[in-house]
């Protein structure tokens, strides 16, 4: 599994990590996403396919 | 095996989500998206923002790409518009008169701006929904300096103002509560947000429209002012009307069918057996809240729009038309029981709110920093804490206040939570 993220369009809803905490985090001035990990691990891609799904900004693009 | 198809009727945020959702529960029959725009799927929010003030084109508000849609496999039908459903069949009918029976349907129709008689068929005069109104009345915006009157003082109608004046042009933003947002958020917030609109020259005016003065221009007669009914008038060269909206349910005639204030439906987000329905067009019986509600907010669309296409694969799976996966469990309904979330921007101010603000018979509002317009507001109801909002503040303290109100709690309890939140920082 491969993130990219369009983190131009990131509106701050934080959602992203709120479900998948350890790949997504916020930038702590303006919220905007920050990726921690592009290439998580199995144990991983349930949630990270869930906050890409959730976001409201369509601002995660999860490659398989 | 069924090969009749599952249809999304209203091809935006909550539809294209449940086509997606819709696959990855294991929906793979025929997936028809039905809308009546002629444009992909796009995102609503960014056109009171970035593309109303030039900064985004409208490609950046596509939802997804051409090659993001493919592996959908969807029967996609833009430009056309869903005019019946028959719920006992669960039969739609199109507007080619096309009669389409259906395993399932989700309805995500949204809402439609609301406008004023009055201002029917003249110039000048915008409302602010679709992508087309918003091209519309950035291209006259463009145009140089303009005296725009916003009618409708809430979420929207602030922040258009706020782009119009970040543009340069002379904005008057009317409302018939003399705070702005008071509404959505309360007074306390809605002062705050009113100190930072006129520190940056909007002119704020309490009163309700009696009619619009014209100008001649060739045949088409064009606005030049808004007349209140206290005899005021504010000259405009643009009008918008940001009056609130509708639910789209003219086209659901069937009355089994409730939609009094959208869609009803149970906790389940079922309109009736084999029927759903997400988003802005959907009200429900949050458990949680043991009420019905319905929100306009982008985050629902979503969350909803997820949970509505979860729960009518389970219905279909116990219905016998969608297979279990030999070795697992097929899924049960699960009852929609989000943690509401909405954002607005204005100028550089962000407001972050979590559950409930509207229809509060508390509010606590704690001004962190006046000029910095940081804020923190509490809202309760029957003595519960229901909703939390965050006016400019860091996420790290946004995301600790979503948890006080997950759930309802204690006010008192709730209180000293959001004073320890938003202790440091
Ligand atoms: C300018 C603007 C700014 C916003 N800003 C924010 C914000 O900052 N934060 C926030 O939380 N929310 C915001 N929102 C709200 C958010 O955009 C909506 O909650 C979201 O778009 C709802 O998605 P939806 O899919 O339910 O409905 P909609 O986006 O309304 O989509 C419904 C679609 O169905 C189509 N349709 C209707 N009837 C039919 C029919 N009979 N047949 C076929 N198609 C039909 C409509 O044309 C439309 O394309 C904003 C909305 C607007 C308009
Ligand atoms: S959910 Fe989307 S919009 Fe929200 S912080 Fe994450 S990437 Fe940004």
């Amino acid at each position: 599994m491969k993130i990219t993220l369009d983190a131009d369009k990131c509106c701050a809803a934080g959602q992203c990590v709120l479900v998948a905490p350890e790949v997504f985090d916020q930038r702590d001035e303006d919220g905007v996403v920050v990726l921690l990990d592009a290439e998580p691990p199995a144990a991983q891609h349930a949630a990270v396919r869930e906050a890409a799904a959730i976001c409201p900004a369509a601002v995660i693009e999860v490659q398989e | 095996m069924t090969t009749l198809p599952i249809a999304v009727v209203g091809a935006s945020a909550a539809g294209i989500t449940a086509a997606e959702a819709l696959r990855r529960a294991g929906w793979d029959g025929p997936l028809t998206l039905i809308g009546d725009e002629p444009h992909l799927p796009y995102d609503r929010p960014p056109l009171s923002k970035q593309l109303l003030h030039g900064a985004w084109e409208p490609a950046k508000l596509l939802l997804r790409t051409e090659e993001q849609l493919a592996p959908l496999d969807l029967d996609l039908r833009l430009g056309t518009r869903a005019t019946g459903l028959d719920v006992a069949t669960r039969t739609l009918t199109l507007d080619g008169g096309e009669r389409l029976a259906c395993a399932g349907v989700i309805i995500a129709t949204g809402v439609a701006a609301r406008t004023l008689p009055a201002a029917d068929g003249l110039a000048g005069v915008f409302t602010l929904r679709t992508l087309d109104d918003a091209l519309a009345l950035r291209d006259r915006l463009s145009e140089g300096a303009r005296r725009l009157v916003v009618v409708g003082n809430g979420v929207l109608g602030c922040e258009a103002a706020a782009v119009a004046r970040e543009l340069g042009h002379e904005v008057t933003l009317v409302g018939r509560e003399p705070v702005p947002m008071a509404v959505a958020v309360g007074a306390g917030i809605g002062e705050l947000l009113a100190e930072e609109h006129r520190a940056r020259g909007v002119r704020l005016v309490t009163g309700e429209v009696a009619e619009f003065e014209t100008v001649a221009d060739g045949s088409a007669a064009r606005v030049g002012g808004v007349r209140l009914a206290d005899g005021s008038l504010h000259p405009a060269d643009l009008v918008l009307l940001a009056i609130g909206s509708e639910p789209a349910v003219g086209w659901l005639a069937d009355p089994a069918l409730d939609t009094a204030d959208g869609l009803g439906c149970d906790a389940y987000c079922a309109a009736a057996p084999g029927i759903y329905a997400a988003g802005d067009v959907a009200r429900w019986e949050h458990p949680g809240h043991g009420r019905p509600l319905r929100f306009e907010h982008r985050m629902n669309a979503t969350e909803q729009a997820m949970a509505a296409a979860r729960n009518l694969v389970a219905e279909l799976t116990a219905e016998g038309v969608v297979a279990t996966a030999e070795g697992t469990e097929p899924q049960e309904r699960r009852p929609f029981a989000p943690v509401p979330y909405f954002w607005s921007d204005q100028y550089g101010l962000k407001l972050q709110a979590y559950g409930l603000t509207s229809g509060a018979d508390e509010v606590e509002t704690t001004v962190l920093d006046g000029e910095a317009r940081r804020a923190v507001a509490l809202y309760g109801r029957d003595g519960l804490a229901v909703g939390v909002l965050a006016c400019a503040l860091p996420p790290r303290q946004i995301r600790a206040l979503r948890a006080v109100v997950a759930t309802p709690v204690p006010w008192e309890e709730a209180r000293d939570r959001v004073r320890a939140a938003t202790a440091t920082g």
